[in-house]
């Protein structure tokens, strides 16, 4: 631009830039601020809380054994509950109408059972039989209708060697999350283009490499999201296992200290800032999980970057 | 195959989606080393023709047969077939998730089994060929559309099809960006492959097609050498089109 002579102009007054106020702000602040000091000041004062007996006690073997047990029941159940999740939603996306009728029933059941009701109803499964086996489906009954006494039980357990209460709270957590992680993955699943799989076929893919390949590695970007979601969520469901009972679990550890010493109310705060340190780091963690899973869809700002070093390397 | 059959040929090919007939007793023989355009109004059914020939559309009646073979129905003879015939989109349908390099090289290792650098290095050619290969290393979405393209026409050319369908390639492009992807085409055609093209784009159907088939209605109205369809249209509908495209 060449500079151009303008014929002489009163020079406009300079405008003074007066910041946007914000009033409401200030009030919001104040009124924060008092609230703030009026809940440190009973945190302080009130001598229910009994910090120093909290402090002691929540690091305890027993506790620490329990913290253990939340986790590992949290990672099982959501890697059982993952995997059956995606089989039931390719299932739900099947074109055999038996299948997808199968998938539906599953997720209606285990969607519409409160977890705490299948977790006590898990819990109590050794009324139902003593024992489980494992063999030819309906082999007594087959017997009998041709004559001959047939056994055609592989082996079998005693309910309570099996469904102690670890397993059935895993059972009843795993089965349970499946039913959720299968309307995720299947919402993920259709969230794909359509055109990704007709680009697969076109080049004579199968159905169940597409999906392997193309569709499921791009719905990850739908999925993991509720997924984080769904894993913190089920780390606190872990307390509700303390009804199946499973004792040796993190918030029946608590309680079980509490009730003992007659101090509950620490101790169940005690639960809320376990809870609350384990939920933070998963947290973590899913922010990072979430941020590799959004390859390939940058921002807008990521993509008009790389489009100026197209156009700054002549493409 | 018998010297000079054609590769494709379609007889009495019918389609319904509900109610509407979307393919009327098509018919249609295409040459190896042919190059067919298929021009007409929108809902003449001209996306439906070239899906129906790999098959992502099923057909009600009629026959489709490659290299005189009937299409197969389902499972792995159709997996085969598709993978001899490429197909390019409209709005190219790169995997969004996989690199300029993996989405050409994916078909070649999965489906025909190569070795890994057996396809890159064909791959390697191939974007050359289409000259985007400085993007090889880069994900669909940081490419230009008129690029993305480009590499879609690779991926279909790493398959060594036997044909190749172009479903619109050129609709959703920038104008400026056009050109650049005809371009590759008119190569490919000058190279002698076997080509159906539907386009808007009546430069290129003038310059590089064999034949430029009318469609209007689910029907195949004409089909004749492009001086031909542009000089003297036979029919009425075809006249109104063109008038219509030239116009302006």
């Amino acid at each position: 631009m060449t500079e151009t002579k303008t014929p002489e102009r009163a020079q406009p007054e300079a405008i003074t830039a007066v910041p946007v106020r914000h009033p409401g702000r200030w009030v919001a602040i104040v009124v924060l601020a008092i609230v703030a000091a009026m809940f440190v000041h009973m945190l302080l004062t009130n001598d229910a809380f009994q910090w120093q007996f909290m402090f002691d006690n929540m690091f305890r073997p027993p506790v620490l054994q329990g913290v253990r047990t939340s986790l590992t029941l949290t990672v099982l159940s959501m890697v059982i509950g993952v995997a059956l999740g995606v089989v039931i939603a390719m299932m739900r996306l099947s074109p055999n109408p038996v299948l997808s009728g199968g998938a539906w029933l599953y997720t209606w059941f285990f969607r519409a059972v409160p977890r705490i009701v299948l977790l006590i109803l898990f819990g109590n499964l050794g009324i139902l039989y003593g024992s489980y086996g494992f063999g030819l489906p309906f082999d007594r009954q087959l017997g009998d209708l041709v004559g001959i006494d047939l056994n055609a039980r592989l082996f079998s357990l005693d309910a309570r060697t099996i469904l102690t209460g670890f397993m059935a709270g895993l059972l009843g957590l795993a089965l349970s999350e499946a039913a959720y992680m299968a309307e995720i993955v299947r919402a993920g699943m259709k969230a794909v283009d359509p055109g990704q799989q007709e680009a697969a076929h076109a080049l004579g893919m199968g159905r169940g490499p597409t999906l392997r390949r193309i569709v499921l590695p791009q719905a990850m970007r739908v999925i993991v999201p509720p997924t984080g979601n769904e894993t913190i969520a089920m780390l606190k469901d872990t307390s509700l296992v303390a009804f199946v009972p499973v004792t040796n679990e993190l918030f029946y550890q608590l309680q079980a200290i509490g009730a003992r010493t007659f101090q509950v109310f620490p101790m169940l705060v005690a639960a809320c800032l376990w809870y609350l340190a384990l939920t933070s780091v998963l947290m973590v963690g899913q922010f990072y999980v979430e941020r590799y899973f959004s390859k390939g869809f940058g921002t807008g700002q990521e993509k008009a970057r790389a489009q100026a070093e197209n156009v700054a390397h002549g493409h | 195959m018998a010297a000079g059959s054609p590769l494709l040929q379609m007889e009495r090919v019918n389609k319904h989606f509900g109610d509407l007939h979307v393919l009327q007793d098509v018919d249609l023989e295409v040459d190896p080393g042919e190059v067919v355009v298929v021009v007409g109004p929108s809902g003449s059914g001209k996306s439906t023709l070239c899906r129906t020939i790999n098959r992502l559309e099923p057909i009600d009646d009629g026959v489709i047969r490659l290299e005189g073979r009937p299409l197969p129905d389902e499972g792995r003879a159709l997996a085969r077939l598709r993978s001899d015939v490429g197909m390019v989109f409209q709005q190219f349908n790169l995997f969004a998730h996989k690199s300029v390099l993996d989405n050409v090289t994916l078909g070649p290792i999965k489906v025909r089994g190569q070795s890994r650098s057996e396809a890159e290095r064909r791959a390697r050619e191939l974007l050359a060929r289409v000259g985007v290969e400085n993007q090889a290393h880069k994900l669909p979405a940081q490419l230009s559309g008129g690029q993305q393209q480009r590499v879609a026409i690779a991926r279909a050319l790493a398959m060594d099809p036997k044909l190749l369908l172009f479903d619109e390639p050129t609709s959703a492009l920038d104008p400026e960006m056009i050109n650049e992807v005809l371009d590759v085409m008119r190569d490919l055609a000058a190279a002698g492959m076997t080509m159906i093209v539907i386009s808007h784009e009546m430069g290129f159907a003038r310059s590089a097609a064999n034949r430029v088939v009318f469609m209007d209605g689910g029907r195949i109205l004409e089909a004749a050498p492009p001086e031909e369809f542009f000089a003297s249209p036979r029919t009425e509908r075809a006249k109104d089109f063109l008038s219509k495209i030239i116009s302006h």
